[in-house]
């Protein structure tokens, strides 16, 4: 609803405003302050949202500056002499921490001199995915990119060959390995749930039935118990001397959880194309499996891309649930580096730190999807 | 949590009543090359990374200790960093060689859990701290205090089943948090802060504004005696482990040190100083190691009191006092049987 009079000054503002006696008020003063006539319409046009408006403004003054003071202005950013006493004299936050510890934080138990290889791999992994993620970069190409990225990280983390020294897994730390962690099991999860959800939606009984019972009998239980199973129960019965990577137990035991979730928002796309779908690509003579690449899942998967990145998400923020089989991911790596009593005081810097951390990817993913879903809508926005 | 100690507690059941491992935990640790270690993700003093991931601590100390003696080499150490719920079924399954994780020993776990203690290497126990101006020298004086306490079964059950015991009574202030209830005690909210003796040093040493305002009280009234423990079913690796730690509290007992170890094992008159450096062989030939094991141990770890006072003790952040961990001659529990 936009008044012609109003949208030369001030269009998107006024917008959602509808009153037309507070419009006929602010008029004239529009022209000579945008930013008060703004406000009178937005936040003081009744009597509950003035109210509402004052509280607003007080709580943030009771907030923000002793937010600030602490957090910036009386904050010690750095220790000269490597301990918390500059940090216990001051009264702000004490970022000195994350000078001290940001190693074992980011990397863990990894060898100290080494740490250059999980920097340079997490690195590389980043940068690989922000290519991936531009349209212009979906070429076959990409995929032996990838698969060049992946040897390269591999090599990197566990060397042994080409004059890198052998590092073995239980040592992998900090953010590598909740990012490795993370990826890897969304990566393996997503083609094992469109099996699942696909199997589950199967007309074949057999596989109907075991494609359900593994969805339920997974999404029946917490990740925790399923990673206590993997990592503790299952060495229990397997012949003496045989032992499974700890890493690689908690990556299937990721895996198979998340697939399981993933698998049912799958379903519900595949649920939303029309009948009619498949019944043209049944009348075309395609084949199954060409009809659901072609014809079914474009459609279904696009149509899910908020689930799905849901579920992303929350594999990302499930892998710090790792520390319970004895895996320093990033979270347990920050509270490995606030065990030493000097610095013990500030553990809330060291938990704001890792916050950021984990905010910082999930909300990309979660902008990133919100792009992917509007470059995919293409030719069915309505 | 609950849910998982119950797994945790079946996953050991079923193990512990299976039949040993076959297979000598000593010769398969000699073929690897290495012992593996089951410590803490991070208890400061005890086992924990430090800034460049180095491992360090009292209970790290003995897995080096075992590694000196095994392979004569105290760095032929793998650590597995496992959680509470994990550790007893790590122990079991074979995944770790030995647990030094400060785990209490009990008769449970003794038994169904299919676990074997070696020697307890730190005596702790619930006690209190109070402000010295107050004037309290025991806890007995507590009557009728207010008392800082996490909430949770054993800490909150022993301080009300003491106070019973001693006919007296005591206003609990339970508090969730660990630094809000350190910070309500030093703004005086109570008057005593119960908790592990070795929390409360920690606590003081490093959140009181000023540590020798605050007194710990000499009385314990839990018991939590912290041991190394192997699988059932090994008798010679129980031995190497046990011994091993016997060497480091006996090597204090005569004075032997890192220092003067080489001095003694040349010099000394004592034929129990002698036995225990292997000068006179017979030992390490029967724990199945090279005689001068306990020597290597007390040239690249040192003996307990030096392993205390670097860990805990005075020469660490905890400033932990000796205490219970001292000497059995010097009012302590640490007490070696004769190396002969």
């Amino acid at each position: 609803m936009i008044r012609p009079q109003d949208d030369i000054h001030n269009a998107t503002a006024a917008a959602d405003v509808e009153e037309p006696s507070s419009a006929v008020l602010a008029a004239p003063s529009a022209v000579v302050w945008k930013p008060l006539n703004w406000a009178k319409s937005n936040l003081f046009d009744s009597v509950p949202n003035a109210i509402m408006t004052l509280l607003a403004v007080l709580l943030l003054w009771e907030v923000v500056p002793p937010l600030l003071s602490w957090g910036v202005f009386n904050a010690t950013w750095f220790s000269a002499d490597g301990t918390a006493a500059a940090c216990r004299d001051g009264t702000g936050a004490c970022w000195a921490l994350m000078g001290e510890k940001n190693r074992l934080m980011l990397f863990g138990v990894y060898p100290y001199d080494q740490h250059w290889r999980p920097a340079l791999a997490t690195a590389l992994v980043i940068a690989m995915l922000a290519t991936s993620a531009l349209r212009r970069f979906w070429v076959p190409a990409l995929a032996y990119a990838w698969l060049g990225v992946v040897l390269v990280v591999a090599w990197l983390m566990w060397g042994g060959i080409l004059g890198l020294r052998y590092v073995e897994t239980p040592q992998w730390g900090g953010l590598p390995l909740t990012l490795g962690l993370a990826l890897l099991g969304i990566v393996l999860a997503f083609p094992l749930s469109i099996v699942l959800a696909l199997g589950r939606r199967s007309n074949l009984p057999a596989i109907r039935a075991v494609c359900t019972g593994y969805i339920e009998l997974v999404r029946g239980v917490p990740l925790v118990s399923v990673l206590f199973m993997a990592s503790v129960m299952f060495p229990l019965f397997l012949p003496e001397g045989v032992t499974i990577d700890k890493l690689l137990r908690a990556l299937v035991g990721m895996t198979l959880f998340t697939a399981a979730y993933l698998a049912e928002a799958v379903r519900g796309g595949l649920q939303a194309i029309p009948r009619g779908q498949e019944e043209a690509a049944d009348a075309l003579g395609l084949p199954y499996w060409r009809k659901m690449r072609l014809i079914v899942l474009p459609q279904a998967l696009r149509l899910v891309i908020p689930p799905i990145v849901n579920q992303f998400i929350s594999c990302f923020k499930d892998t710090s649930l790792v520390t319970i089989v004895g895996l320093y991911d990033l979270l347990a790596a920050t509270k490995a580096s606030l065990a030493d009593p000097d610095w013990r005081p500030f553990f809330v810097e060291g938990y704001i730190a890792a916050a950021l951390v984990y905010w910082v990817f999930c909300f990309s993913m979660s902008r990133y999807s919100q792009w992917l879903e509007r470059e995919l809508a293409t030719g069915t926005r309505r | 949590m609950k849910a998982l100690k119950t797994l945790a507690t079946i996953a050991a059941v079923i193990v512990g009543s299976s039949p040993a491992f076959a297979g000598s935990t000593l010769d398969a640790v000699k073929a690897k090359g290495f012992v593996q270690c089951g410590v803490n993700l991070g208890l400061y003093g005890f086992s924990a990374p430090d800034e460049k991931g180095n491992w360090s601590g009292l209970d790290v100390d003995v897995c080096r200790a075992v590694a000196a003696a095994v392979f004569g080499d105290s760095t032929k150490v793998k650590y597995t960093p496992l959680s509470a719920q994990q550790r007893l079924p790590a122990l079991q399954s074979g995944e770790i060689d030995m647990l030094a994780r400060n785990t209490t020993h009990t008769l449970s776990r003794d038994t169904a859990n299919g676990l074997n203690f070696t020697v307890t290497n730190y005596y702790d126990g619930q006690g209190f701290m109070v402000p010295t101006k107050l004037g309290v020298k025991s806890a007995k004086e507590l009557n009728g205090a207010t008392i800082c306490v996490l909430p949770g079964t054993t800490t909150e059950q022993n301080l009300a089943d003491w106070f019973r015991a001693n006919k007296m009574t005591f206003k609990p202030v339970v508090i969730e948090k660990n630094e809000e209830l350190t910070s309500a005690f030093f703004s005086g909210r109570c008057d005593s802060f119960s908790s592990d003796a070795s929390q409360l040093a920690a606590v003081r040493a490093n959140e009181a504004p000023n540590p020798a305002d605050y007194t710990i009280l000499p009385e314990l009234v839990s018991k939590e005696p912290l041991a190394p423990a192997v699988r059932h079913g090994d008798d010679q690796w129980l031995d190497v482990v046990r011994w091993s730690i016997f060497a480091m509290i006996a090597a204090e007992e005569k004075g032997v040190s890192m220092a003067n170890v080489d001095q003694m094992a040349a010099t000394s008159a004592d034929p129990e100083v002698k036995r225990l450096l292997g000068v006179t062989a017979g030992n390490g030939k029967a724990l199945g190691l090279d005689e001068a094991w306990a020597k290597t141990i007390i040239k690249q770890v040192g003996n307990y009191g030096e392993s205390f006072e670097r860990n805990v003790g005075m020469g660490s952040k905890l400033k932990i006092a000796r205490g219970q961990n001292a000497l059995y001659n010097q009012g302590g529990l640490m007490y070696a049987p004769p190396f002969k």
